[in-house]
């Protein structure tokens, strides 16, 4: 799956105005569909746009108090538009002062009742939509991933699977009939500091807590590319801890397992084993591992696979060899502040282990 | 009350010993007289114009960010540098300038509305602005001492509200982190002393007639500000001292790798965090309830349930913190306590809201530089008010949390509704503090500016958050949807800065050519009209008596006084 980006316009989806009088003009759909990429690139992570069951409670708790807090806010501005035109001082003023009026408990009592009952409507619609969220149970067939945060990159497991693989969670899709559902279900664990599971279309978001397992869980209903974020400031390289959920059909989630499990070819050409030497004479192998091989390091992402990756250093720079050759040489040019240090390799060694990287696929 | 009151006059009224070679109005003069006052009048001053200092710096440093984000994949600032920027721009707004201009507002107005000579200490006054002073400076020398000013280390980069175990040793190396913790918890101090003598001097030092019930709302909002300071501040500095234990002496308590947690740090910042956004938000309440009434020609409508609305979202601010952390892992049930004691804060807001309403109602409105930012602060805070309710909806949280969303959200607080508010006091007040009026041709290009550019600023981070922008991140890919909403708030970055500028250049320029105001420019009610402006160093020739809440409304209609009616 390469990763074109292609830049493409706004949409124009239809959001109703609420908060009329502003304008909450949402842009729309915003999809670039990567010429290659075998499903839709969904970059622009629009919460009102979801597409899988927990995001779409939350859309229909969060339109419901858009309109609701709409409601109110073009009746207190429309209120306080009124007063300002009506009371203002009058050029012909005669300097008297206008009529003393203390206060009015039956007034006072009406707006106190009103706020009161509208509150108690949220207080239900809320309560409800947190506990179907929070509580709904897990089909037996759920797809099972563990994420784990590190600074700053994801770490994912398959624990049912055996796979292990970074900054890129594959799973199948869908389906909005509970019959025919596959939802996946995460627990989220940290490895360092406190980091937040988002990706706007699909759930909101779970911090991944050091020394505690959180969970969550998505559906989604549509193949597609989704973009999330690291949501807590986690240190230096926050912004670039991005993640991609890639939604599958779920021959195409088939097909993706088959390739994460099968052996990975031995390097054969004099670069590949000549790279192959050096990934393991230099202490690439104390922080990344390979599957199969001596390289069992856990600080880094896992590397058995790596070329079926869309990204490199957790999607700070798309994964080609321009990429991959900076990255190994110094990977501080493309992420500055990353827990991987400038290996100070030759540019001739340089070439031999991307060399070598590229065999792992 | 009385007896505390009646101190003999003359003991004011003689002049002050002239000290020894030094040249009246001189530099080193004047310097040395602040430093030695314990005048409420003149710390208040000082106050004020330190917290318009770090609001300065802070605000340039906004400025920086915004510039960073102007472009995808800017390179204009390095990462550390974004974050320590952020991080002190936060911590500086909050800690160097919300709390001292309030409390400026405060230590001036407090004793001149009750009819006091002075706060209770007036001692304690000046070492609370002093530890306040240092704590700012301890704060921003991180920059040079923690170390380098350039190098790994300086100043703390760690976020406003430093959330363990990013502020362990492992992940936050050098001392930058220290400086931060040591300067709030100096700063901590500055602050629960100014309440306590604030709360003193309310309960102890009224002048005569002056009953609870009497009180400006002003000074009633503030009683309930210094009542959540000193309930609220102390989880502050508790948390930091562990904190410091835990870095120093190998205590655990959020050392998440020996077993420590990492929630508890967020529950200590919370249980002061979420107060403090009422402590910071209900002196703007404060100077709305002056000003309305003056400019609507009305008193405040429906006074008794203002003054218990107050109470009642202080007592509620008090059971609302974990909704700042719907996202870490709560159960259920948890989530929905905190997301309906948060909803029930919009109960008394409501109220106070309407009650502006109902008392510019059937008034006769004048637009004065005051009323006009008043009217902003009442806009603004209604949609701060209405994002609010939309974050405090648990599942909608769960997607607008640690989003731009809520950026815009606590902006139209802090900024659309706090410092509209404190605009509108420094207007006010401005006369009765230097005698003279501030201008309002300059005025109205700082307000329509700083208007037009505060929300061009940030009401499009309203929807870059909907777009799925998380906050503090130094940069972002193109295509992401969220360049045009960065670049329109980037822009208005260009109107606030020359409104910011004609507020400094009136506040000066008054000073030396405003016209003479004479004591009650604004045909105001409260006491602090009745003394000369600016009031003398002993406030009042005679201390005053009063009858109702609007003693200078009695004076000035002996025909109709208020006191019938109360």
């Amino acid at each position: 799956m390469a990763n074109v980006v292609r830049k493409s316009g706004l949409g124009a989806a239809g959001y109703p105005a609420v908060f009329a009088g502003f304008l909450f003009a949402l842009a729309g759909g915003l999809y670039g569909q990567g010429a290659g990429s075998e499903y839709p690139m969904k970059r622009v992570a629009d919460m009102f746009q979801p597409l899988s069951r927990p995001a779409e409670m939350i859309h229909g708790s969060a339109v419901m108090v858009l309109w609701v807090t709409g409601g109110i806010f073009v009746v207190v501005t429309a209120l306080l538009v009124y007063i300002l035109l009506k009371f203002r001082k009058k050029e012909t003023d005669d300097g008297s002062e206008p009529p003393q009026i203390y206060g009015s408990s039956h007034i006072e009592l009406a707006w106190t009742v009103i706020p009161i009952l509208i509150t108690v409507v949220l207080i239900l619609v809320t309560s409800r939509t947190i506990g179907e969220i929070q509580n709904a149970k897990m089909p037996e067939n759920a797809l099972k991933v563990r994420l784990v945060g590190h600074q700053w990159w994801w770490e994912v497991h398959y624990p049912e699977l055996g796979i292990i693989t970074a900054n890129e969670v594959h799973v199948p899709v869908s389906d909005r009939d509970p019959a025919k559902a596959r939802p996946t279900h995460f627990e989220l664990q940290s490895a360092d500091v406190i980091h937040s599971f988002w990706v706007p279309q699909l759930a909101g978001k779970t911090d991944l807590v050091p020394n505690r397992t959180n969970e969550t869980w998505i559906d989604p209903y549509e193949p597609g590319v989704y973009f999330g974020n690291c949501a807590e400031y986690c240190g230096t390289q926050h912004a670039n801890m991005l993640l991609r959920v890639i939604v599958h059909t779920p021959e195409g989630f088939e097909e993706w397992v088959r390739q994460m499990k099968a052996p990975v070819a031995p390097p054969a050409t004099p670069d590949e084993i000549a790279g192959h030497r050096l990934f393991y004479d230099t202490s690439c192998v104390n922080c990344h591992k390979v599957d199969g091989t001596v390289a069992e390091g856990v600080f880094g992402p896992d590397l058995t696979k790596l070329m079926t990756r869309q990204t490199i250093g957790a999607g700070v720079a798309p994964l080609d060899d321009k990429n991959l050759w900076q990255w190994v040489k110094d990977p501080q040019v493309l992420k500055v502040g990353c827990l991987m240090p400038d290996m100070q390799l030759t540019d001739k060694e340089t070439d031999l282990i991307v060399a070598y990287l590229k065999t792992l696929e | 009350m009385a007896e505390a009151t009646t101190n003999p006059q003359d003991e004011f009224v003689a002049p002050a010993p002239e000290p020894v070679g030094r040249e009246s109005g001189s530099l080193t003069r004047i310097i040395q007289e602040l430093v030695f006052t314990v005048d409420h009048k003149k710390l208040g001053l000082m106050y004020i114009g330190s917290g318009l200092f770090f609001f300065v710096v802070a605000g340039c440093m906004a400025a920086l960010i915004r510039a960073q984000l102007f472009f995808p994949s800017n390179d204009f600032l390095e990462p550390d540098v974004f974050n320590r920027f952020f991080t002190m721009h936060g911590t500086a707004m909050v800690f160097l300038v919300g709390m001292p201009i309030i409390f400026g507002f405060a230590n001036y107005l407090i004793p001149l509305m009750i009819g006091a000579r002075d706060m209770a200490f007036p001692r304690l006054n000046a070492f609370g602005f002093w530890v306040f002073l240092f704590s700012g400076i301890l704060l921003y020398f991180s920059y040079l001492g923690a170390p380098g000013l350039y190098a790994a280390g300086s100043a703390p980069d760690v976020g406003w509200f430093a959330y363990s175990p990013l502020t362990a040793r492992a992940f936050s190396r050098g001392t930058s982190t220290d400086y931060w913790t040591l300067s709030l918890l100096l700063g901590g101090i500055g602050s629960i002393s100014t309440a306590i003598n604030i709360l003193v001097t309310v309960f102890c030092y009224r002048c005569k007639g002056m009953l609870l019930g009497r009180m400006p709302l002003f000074v009633w909002m503030f009683v309930v500000v210094a009542f959540l300071v000193v309930i609220a501040l102390p989880p502050l500095s508790a948390c930091q001292i562990m904190l410091l234990l835990d870095r120093y002496l190998g205590a655990k308590f959020f050392d998440t790798q020996a077993g420590g947690s990492a929630v508890l740090w967020q529950h200590f910042f919370w249980i002061f965090g979420h107060p403090e956004v009422y402590i910071l938000i209900l002196p703007g309440f404060a100077i709305a309830s002056e000003v309305i009434p003056v400019f609507s020609r009305k008193p405040i409508f429906g006074y008794p349930v203002m003054v218990a609305a107050s109470v009642m979202i202080a007592f509620i601010s008090l059971g609302v913190w974990a909704h700042h952390m719907f996202t870490v892992g709560m159960t259920s049930l948890g989530n929905t306590f905190f997301a309906i004691s948060t909803m029930l804060v919009a109960i008394p807001t409501g109220i106070k809201i309407f009650n502006w309403l109902g008392t510019m109602y059937g008034g006769k409105l004048r637009f004065d530089l005051p009323m006009m930012f008043c009217i902003g602060f009442l806009f603004q805070f209604l949609i701060a008010g209405l994002t609010g309710v939309m974050l405090a909806v648990a599942p909608f949280d769960w997607q607008l949390s640690d989003s731009y969303f809520v950026v815009a959200h606590f902006h139209y607080v802090l900024i659309g509704a706090l410092l509209y508010a404190i605009f509108a006091g420094i207007y006010y007040w401005y006369p009765k503090a230097f005698g003279r009026m501030p201008s309002a041709r300059l005025g109205h290009w700082h307000f329509w500016l700083f208007t037009v550019g505060f929300h061009l600023t940030f009401f499009p981070q309203h929807i870059s958050g909907f777009l799925g922008m998380p906050r503090r991140i130094f940069t972002y890919e193109a295509d992401r949807g969220w360049e045009i909403w960065n670049q329109i708030s980037t822009v208005g970055v260009l109107f606030q800065i020359p409104g910011i500028l004609f507020f400094v250049v009136n506040l000066l320029y008054s000073y030396f050519k405003g016209p003479k105001s004479g004591d009650d420019p604004w045909d105001a009610w409260t006491l602090e009209w009745a003394t000369t402006s600016p009031p003398p160093e002993y406030n009042f020739a005679e201390l005053p008596e009063v009858k109702s809440r609007r003693p200078l409304w009695d004076l000035k209609h002996p025909e109709d006084p208020d006191w019938k009616f109360e």
